[in-house]
């Protein structure tokens, strides 16, 4: 086993892990409180369109990705608070235009797409030196806007209204916390694809508040769950020969499950004896 | 001394309907319990997020504390109605009420002693210091309550406003607020929306009625035709161990 680790591939998988799951533990944990979870994935699909302007325009689709997700966090967040319609179906209806878009673009490059499911459903074992570098940089990013705006996402997080009415500008940070969000989906997509981001954002996170009733603490235990499972993942997927994205989301789910089983069961056998 | 409260002609719509309609208040005491009654779906929520710079009157003017409401932050606290609440939300008592310093914390920056002194002190007066690491979600209704009295408390505030606070409530809880709000009172204004009559009890110093316009008269004592005129029907109040709250009999309808 040991003897893996030689690999380079397999050594940037495992970074590729433990940076994705710090940007899915912290930014996840908000997701989950401030239940965002379907924005969230709004974000992440509309994002594919990026994937196919970077092919189009003949660059790193990473590259596309990135402005092309802070770009649809800031139209969805504007659009589901300021409009009309629905919340709702205002991100149904970006989701499946950002989806559109890309479509387009990989149909109009000439030539092949070649690893365009790599971007749809992930591959770790995949990850070239570039992407680690620009996940660590985002990475950065996110930890350091977390530490200065803390107490500000807390509150905005637990009520926005009375968050406001302290003079704290809340639309702009809300749009901030959405466009962290889209980072953190920039950082995910190699890992699990952007089919399956949303699993690395609310699983951890879900599972850490079974273990916790602080927003920090969830934060710091759900990087412990990401980093192990995902880890967990890779070898599975590696002994297996089997897809590393859908197997460590495969993993994920059934810790979650037998988690919340386990947990169930241990709180009716308090019931009974009390 | 300025106004608390200056209200000049204000009017609210949504769309085509007209929410609050050419309201004038001028509120010049610093103290006291002013009780607005209504009927739901009257603007009283409405009426508090205009007082809050929530939302913007398309007509009138809003002047806190001689200041529109968005300069005036620091001296106002805010409890909002609590049913919507997410009571799960992984926060302590703690935290809670320390976000109500933070229109004096300022950007960037932590929770100063000061702001963490405010906070205690904040609790103590609700008396649920002892429950400060709880989790909100492992708190009674009642108890609840007066966290988010302490997070509008934590603010210093010199301007009280509770939305529905009585709402929920047993009776017992709701004469431990109505004495809690009665002794608040003396430090600051206090003004209490309520759709719940009886709650208007003898801790409230003034009355107003809103239902789309405003009747206030400075008094305990509401005129039967301006409750009436609130709610639209024949209202008899029944207002226990305060008879001389018991205004006259409407008239029977004829």
């Amino acid at each position: 086993m040991f003897e893996l680790l030689q690999y380079t591939f397999i050594q940037n998988a495992l970074i590729a892990a433990i940076l994705a799951s710090v940007a899915c533990g912290i930014i996840g944990a908000f997701v989950v409180v401030k239940k965002i979870v379907f924005i969230s994935g709004g974000i992440a699909h509309a994002s594919f369109g990026g994937v196919g302007l970077g092919y189009y325009l003949g660059i790193n689709p990473m590259l596309g990705v990135l402005p092309f997700s802070l770009l649809s966090a800031l139209v969805m967040g504007t659009v589901s608070k300021k409009s009309k319609i629905p919340e709702d179906s205002a991100i149904g209806i970006l989701w499946s235009l950002g989806m559109a878009l890309g479509v387009i673009f990989v149909y109009l490059t000439p030539g092949y797409a070649p690893d365009l499911m790599t971007y749809l459903f992930g591959n770790i074992l995949t990850v070239p030196r570039f992407d680690l570098y620009l996940m660590l940089v985002i990475d950065i990013v996110i930890v350091c806007a977390v530490y200065l705006f803390y107490k500000e996402f807390l509150s905005l997080c637990f009520d926005e209204e009375f968050t406001t009415v302290q003079g704290v500008p809340t639309e702009k940070l809300y749009l901030f916390l959405l466009c962290i969000i889209a980072l953190t989906i920039v950082v995910l997509i190699k890992v699990v694809g952007i089919i399956l981001v949303i699993a690395l954002l609310t699983i951890p996170a879900t599972l850490s508040r079974k273990f916790t009733n602080n927003l920090k603490k969830m934060m710091f235990i759900s990087i412990a769950f990401g980093t192990v499972i995902s880890v967990t993942g890779i070898g599975l997927s590696y002994a297996l020969d089997v897809p590393s994205g859908a197997t460590i989301i495969l993993v994920l789910s059934l810790v979650y499950g037998l988690v919340a089983f386990g947990m169930d069961i241990l709180e009716s056998r308090r019931v009974l004896k009390g | 001394m300025e106004n608390v409260i200056e209200l000049e002609d204000v009017w609210v719509r949504y769309g085509n309907q007209t929410i609050l309609e050419a309201i004038n208040l001028e509120l010049k005491e610093p103290n006291g319990l002013l009780g607005i009654i209504g009927p739901n779906g009257g603007g009283k929520t409405t009426f508090l997020k205009v007082l809050l710079g929530l939302l913007k009157p398309y007509k009138g003017s809003v002047k806190l504390f001689g200041k529109p409401p968005e300069k005036s932050r620091d001296l106002v606290g805010y409890v909002p109605q609590y049913k919507g609440f997410d009571f799960d939300f992984p926060i302590s008592v703690w935290e809670v009420v320390l976000t109500g310093r933070m229109s004096h914390t300022g950007f960037l920056k932590k929770y100063s002693e000061e702001d963490k002194k405010a906070a205690e002190e904040a609790l103590r007066t609700v008396e649920m210091f002892d429950l400060k690491d709880r989790q909100i979600g492992q708190l009674s209704g009642g108890q609840r309550q007066r966290v988010f009295i302490a997070r509008a408390l934590a603010t210093n505030p010199k301007l009280l406003l509770l939305d529905e606070p009585n709402s929920g409530l047993d009776p017992h809880m709701q004469d431990e607020l109505y004495r809690l709000l009665d002794r608040l009172k003396h430090e600051m204004a206090v003004i209490m929306v309520t759709h719940d009559l009886s709650a208007v009890s003898v801790y409230v110093d003034r009355i107003a009625c809103l239902n789309r316009t405003l009747h206030y008269h400075n008094s305990k004592e509401i005129p039967v035709e301006d409750l009436e005129a609130t709610y639209q029907c024949p209202v008899e109040l029944i207002a226990h161990g305060v008879p001389h709250r018991v205004l006259e009999r409407h008239k029977e309808s004829s």
